[in-house]
């Protein structure tokens, strides 16, 4: 017999100019359920969903609620049918108060301030959120503001949530909070999607799991019917290794020694607490903190872009003929104040900073210039003379399409257009070529793939392995645990803890990021 | 009463009478900017209500016309409606077509201060030389609606009762539209729409109807800022020369005033001080020609110290400016 | 049945459109232009065609009256050249009409007390490099704030306009003012009046020749690139090491420079003398030429004679059909409101209801 669903989605597909993000998607959504919506980055899990919200509309295919056929064109039709989406990037006035955002678009008298107020103290004490209806947005942390999103949504009565990534920017204690959460509203009986790409996730919360794969639907599973490995399978569409390398490099030489560094914001607030640590060539340093700790302001101040306040960086140079291979000598010189130089003759010592920020480009890269230019962006004013030498990028930007397999459809065609992964590649591939003995980099597989995500967990190995001593801020803490030799735990711009890679917990590193010293330096101090 | 306080009297009377305009000038900017969009075309959308609405009560009294209230009305109506017109060319092109705002603004400034020039010419030739409309109808739109016995209470009465219909009017709007921005839920959204469409639009918000009926709206309100000035201050007579540069101190009241309605009240009034503290408070070192670039100094060094002070509920709408489309990628 | 239909246009984003499409789009804007304005003066009661003609001939029907034209282009297309860099780096510089002003003051300062003490050639280049710098200094107060605490330049460039006319205001009926009373500064020297090449003063060709540096600037110069980066993303410059507010205040300086020089040769080639309106809008239509021509210097040129054309052939309309010349402003308006809207059909494409098959039985 045939059972009614919550939702059904019948042969979807949407198309965007010539790219097709969803080819002729089945699927379906029931009560009391939690389903997971699996698959990589730009595999068109956000897209879907985002039919379902009514933020895109589909060109094909057909949407059913309870059976019946409807058509969702904007956010409001699909608040009509119960469905409710929490958005990855929060949508919220900043400068409204949390009762404001919930309040705002609905009409009727029945939804005045104080009856607002009253409604979402009853959802909060139902689920257990803690939220005060009169605070502006502007003064929440990522969780406050995700826990607005959610009882906005319960707030129009959803029935049906759909929640993109809700956990990228949660600590491992919130995220559990918020499965709890979850949990609950699913014992009320509502429908719950999350779309994630993270496998332990999946494991741990859903029912059931939907995989999609290059915009196609692959199938559901059952989540007590399968393991991690089939689902990377059916993800990626055959067998993939889930082990990341950790080689061991024979030399570690003090490379960077940063003591007692101080930092404060452009509106004077305090974002670097007495940072002391030192990084080794040959290893790789992994920053963990929750977003906002002070990641990008500690990479910042070491290339010279954040002001230093007070302390030292110092930097060691390794020894002119420690290239030679299998030939090592020890560091003999002492250090070079890295503090009070400009961002331009740090680089030159060889200090380099490869940043994807969250919409990756902006950062690294200029999106609306082709490779060639974008190659030249550090070193353009090398030259000398007033003109721009655009030979020497070009040739670089033809170099690395060629080793790192860059898909392009010239070296001028603007960076914007290229896929995630490719654009990744370049900055990456970019600031490699710049043969630093130190490479920082923040978020480099942010986005990405699997495969591609390994081809950049490939590449900072083997500078690793070249002797540069490479920094990275990741934000996913299992890959951090799996490939760095230690991790540095900033909490609220203060280093927390620094514990040794392989014999560190995800639960120990996850205490450190939201209590100073809450760890009990488990791990040791290399 | 001494000389000086009368003095005084005179220089804040003179100041509301230059203020009214840039009161209505500057609130309709104020709720297109709170819709996130700058229309730098307030000077085009003024010219326009000015000639427009002059030539209502012009040729309502050629036509045999006498009510001195309906030719108020049929003014204010017309010049809503010239900068109605005006700010629904720039919506189309900014909110449907996507253009840039700031250029958009600027084509609508040369468009409207060209089309209301023309209509004031127009009505000049075609009326023989001259548009002369009678002195009891511009009694009406000078003189205040209050009682004589009120007016001639001793301070208060001209103080308070003294100023013509439109400051009242103004306030009126002014407070209408607090009230609405900040009490009433269609208030919540249109704020909302200009600092993140994206979020509204994800609430539920009509992003483009918000949009277009606050700038058309705007528009309207600010073009009636040009008749009142054309009616009050410039005697009922088209003079474009005059009219230059009030739009865009209405575009620069919107920053002093911070995007508030209340704050344009006293916002006006005193850049209307300034604009004529050179005839009231004559100080021999300043020349005149000096004195009259008080405001733009004023409101420069206004923005100097709202960029300094970077508070979170002191800038302006967080979208100003930008198009939105929902499936940009 | 579906309970509602979807919407009957929708849009969707399109990259790259062929050439020959973007240009077919280009001109129905511009014949949807002529045809309004057409509209226009049937309703004032004039023949459309007879109008155009008087405008086409009033303009370009004779070589006096193409110097007519070519004048009125000139500060247009320098100023448009002017404001192209600071548009490039996204710095909304909307204080051209002031720049260009302050210029016009640093050259007649020149002009009025220093014409009988530097021989002819020597004073007119001392003009010009005295307009350039005021020009500049004057960009450069608000490119300052913008570059120290991020004051919205938009605002602050559109108020400097008016204080440098208040300025000149004052030096009109004040210090340089010259018959007592007259609020008129006088006449220059003709030792301070730019040489006339073809009929018409020298200025086309030192626009022409900046309109070649300014591309070659842009395109191939380092000054250039780091403009385009902060264009793209003040971010990516900081990241790269550029000192984000240094530039700015050097590409404003620049951009002010170059009005200043137009405000020179306004005040020099043009009007011979200085008075407040010696902008006369320039910096605002001139925003528009940049905008339009999507910051080519080259395309500015073509896009500054054609509003040149309107502008002399509306003059013409005035004299011949008694038409008020304001209707000059409202045509130029119109043509610049449908080639702004159009590139919205070079940007987008509509999909109409329909254009996909939809199954509806269920």
């Amino acid at each position: 017999m045939e059972t009614v669903h919550a939702i059904e989605l019948k042969h979807i597909t949407k198309r965007f100019g010539k790219v097709v993000a969803n080819d002729g998607i089945d699927l379906a959504i029931d009560r009391g359920e939690i389903l997971s919506l699996l698959g990589e980055n730009g595999s068109g899990k956000t897209t879907l969903m985002n039919m379902l919200s009514g933020i895109y509309l589909p060109d094909e295919g057909e949407i059913l609620a309870d059976g019946k056929p409807v058509t969702i064109r904007s956010p409001k039709d699909a608040f009509a049918h119960g469905i409710g989406m929490i958005h990855q990037h929060y949508k919220l006035v900043e400068v409204f108060t949390a009762a404001e955002n919930i309040a705002l678009g609905l009409k009727g008298k029945d939804h005045d301030r104080k009856a607002v107020a009253a409604q979402v103290q009853a959802i909060s004490d139902k689920y257990g959120f803690g939220i005060d209806p009169n605070k502006k947005v502007y003064d929440m942390s990522v969780s406050e503001k995700q826990t607005v999103e959610i009882v906005k949504v319960l707030y129009r009565g959803a029935e049906i949530l759909i929640l993109d990534e809700p956990t990228a920017v949660l600590t491992p204690q919130e995220t559990e909070r918020l499965f709890d959460i979850l949990r609950a509203m699913k014992a009320d009986g509502k429908a719950i999607v999350i779309i994630t790409h993270k496998l332990h996730e999946v494991m741990a919360l859903s029912d059931k799991v939907a995989v999609l794969r290059k915009g196609k639907y692959i199938g559901t599973v059952n989540t007590c019917d399968t393991n991690p490995q089939k689902l990377t399978e059916m993800m990626v569409g055959h067998a993939v290794t889930l082990n990341i390398d950790r080689p061991q490099a024979k030399y570690k030489d003090l490379r960077l020694e940063v003591k007692g560094l101080n930092c404060r914001s452009g509106e004077g607030v305090s974002v670097l607490k007495d940072i002391s640590f030192q990084a080794f060539g040959g290893e790789i340093l992994g920053i963990a903190g929750i977003a906002g700790s002070g990641q990008k302001e500690l990479l910042e101040a070491v290339a010279g872009l954040q002001k230093a306040e007070s302390g030292h960086i110092f930097y060691y140079p390794p020894h002119p003929n420690s290239d030679i291979a299998g030939h090592h000598v020890p560091v003999d010189k002492a250090g070079e104040e890295l503090v009070g130089k400009t961002p331009g003759q740090i680089r030159k010592v060889g200090v380099s900073l490869a940043f994807v920020p969250e919409d990756r480009l902006g950062m690294g890269l200029v999106g609306g210039m082709g490779m060639v230019d974008n190659m030249m962006l550090k070193t353009y004013k090398d030259t000398p003379g007033p003109l721009v030498d655009r030979k020497a990028p070009k040739a670089l930007a033809e170099k690395l399409i060629d080793e790192l397999e860059i898909v392009t459809p010239g070296v001028a065609t603007p960076v914007r257009r290229l896929s995630g992964g490719n654009v990744q590649k370049v900055l990456v591939g970019r600031e490699i070529a710049s043969t630093p003995t130190v490479l920082m980099t923040a978020y480099p597989v942010r986005g990405l793939d699997i495969n591609s995500s390994y081809t950049i967990y490939r590449l900072l190995n083997e500078q690793k392995m070249k002797g540069v001593a490479v920094l990275l801020v990741g934000e996913d803490l299992d890959v951090l645990l799996e490939l760095c030799d230690r991790i540095l735990v900033l909490c609220g711009g203060q280093v927390s803890g620094i514990v040794d890679g392989p014999a560190a917990t995800k639960e120990q590193v996850g205490l450190l990021m939201t209590h100073v010293g809450g760890g009990k330096e488990a791990g040791s101090d290399a | 009463m001494s000389v000086n306080s009368n003095a005084v009297l005179l220089l804040i009377m003179a100041a509301v009478l230059n203020g009214v305009p840039l009161l209505y000038g500057t609130l309709g900017e104020i709720l297109s900017e709170k819709a996130g969009n700058l229309n730098l075309g307030v000077e085009g959308m003024m010219f326009m209500g000015g000639a427009m609405g002059l030539g209502a009560a012009f040729y309502f009294e050629g036509a045999g016309g006498t009510s001195g209230v309906l030719a108020v009305i049929l003014a204010l109506f017309f010049a809503f409606l010239g900068g109605a017109i005006g700010a629904l060319i720039y919506s189309f092109l900014t909110i449907t077509l996507r253009a840039n705002q700031n250029v958009t603004g600027l084509a609508l400034a040369i468009f409207g201060t060209g089309a209301g020039q023309f209509i004031g010419e127009y009505m000049r030739v075609t009326s023989g030389g001259y548009v002369a409309v009678s002195n009891n109808l511009k009694a009406v739109f000078l003189n205040s609606p209050f009682p004589a016995a009120l007016q001639e209470l001793p301070v208060v009465g001209p103080l308070l009762f003294g100023h013509s219909i439109f400051l009242y009017l103004g306030i009126v709007l002014t407070v209408g539209m607090h009230l609405f921005l900040n009490k009433s839920k269609a208030g919540l959204s249109l704020r909302a729409v200009g600092e993140s469409p994206a979020t509204a639009d994800a609430a539920g918000v009509n992003v483009t109807r918000y949009k277009y009926l606050a700038t058309v709206i705007g528009g309207g309100i600010s073009a009636i800022g040009g008749m009142v000035y054309i009616m009050t201050i410039a005697s009922c007579v088209w003079n474009h020369e005059a009219l230059s540069g009030e739009g865009w101190l209405a575009v620069a009241l919107v920053i002093f005033c911070l995007w508030r309605p209340l704050n344009a009240i006293w916002g006006s009034i005193l850049f209307g001080a300034l604009m004529i503290l050179y005839q009231r408070l004559h100080l021999g070192f300043i020349p005149d020609e000096l004195y009259k670039i008080l405001p733009y100094v004023v409101t420069v060094i206004v923005l100097i110290f709202t960029s300094l002070r970077n508070s979170k509920d002191k800038q302006p709408p967080n979208s100003l400016g930008l198009p939105y489309f929902r499936e940009e990628r | 049945m579906h309970e509602s239909h979807t919407p009957l246009i929708r849009l969707a984003k399109r990259d790259g459109m062929p050439k020959g499409q973007v240009w077919a789009i280009r001109g129905a804007s511009f014949l949807a232009a002529i045809l309004i304005s057409a509209l226009i003066f049937l309703l004032m009661g004039h023949n459309p065609f007879g109008a155009f003609g008087t405008m086409v001939g009033g303009s370009l029907g004779k070589p006096t009256a193409i110097r007519q034209t070519v004048k009125i282009a000139v500060p247009l297309l320098g100023t448009a050249l002017a404001i192209a860099p600071c548009f490039k780096m996204r710095f909304w510089n909307i204080g051209a009409e002031g720049q260009i002003t302050a210029g016009a003051v640093g050259a007649s300062y020149f002009a009025l007390f220093w014409a009988d003490k530097l021989p002819g050639p020597m004073l007119l280049v001392v003009m010009a490099v005295a307009g350039a710098i005021c020009g500049g200094l004057w960009a450069l107060v608000p490119a300052f704030f913008k570059a120290k605490w991020g004051t919205n330049e938009t605002l602050f460039t559109l108020m400097m306009n008016y204080i440098m006319i208040g300025v000149v205001k004052w030096l009109q009926g004040g210090p340089w003012e010259g018959r007592p009373g007259s609020q008129i500064i006088p006449q220059f020297d003709s030792a301070a009046v730019l040489p006339k090449v073809l009929g018409v003063h020298c200025g086309w060709i030192i626009v022409l020749i900046l309109t070649v540096a300014m591309f070659f600037y842009m395109k191939y110069t380092k000054q250039g690139y780091e403009i385009a980066v902060i264009g793209e993303s003040e971010n990516t410059a900081r990241y790269a090491g550029m000192n984000v507010g240094r530039i700015i205040m050097r590409t404003m300086f620049l951009s002010g420079a170059i009005a200043g020089l137009v405000g020179f040769i306004v005040a020099s080639g043009a009007d011979n003398t200085l008075y407040s309106g010696v902008a006369a809008g320039v910096g605002f239509t001139a925003i528009t030429v940049a905008w339009l021509a999507q910051l080519n210097p080259f395309a500015m040129v073509g896009i500054s004679v054609l509003l040149a054309v309107l502008d002399k052939g509306a003059d013409t309309l005035q004299t011949q059909l008694s038409v008020p010349a304001s209707i000059s402003d409202i045509i130029t308006g119109i043509f610049l409101f449908c080639m702004l809207g159009c590139e919205f059909f070079i940007n987008y494409r509509l999909i109409l209801r329909g254009g996909h098959k939809e199954v509806a039985e269920s």
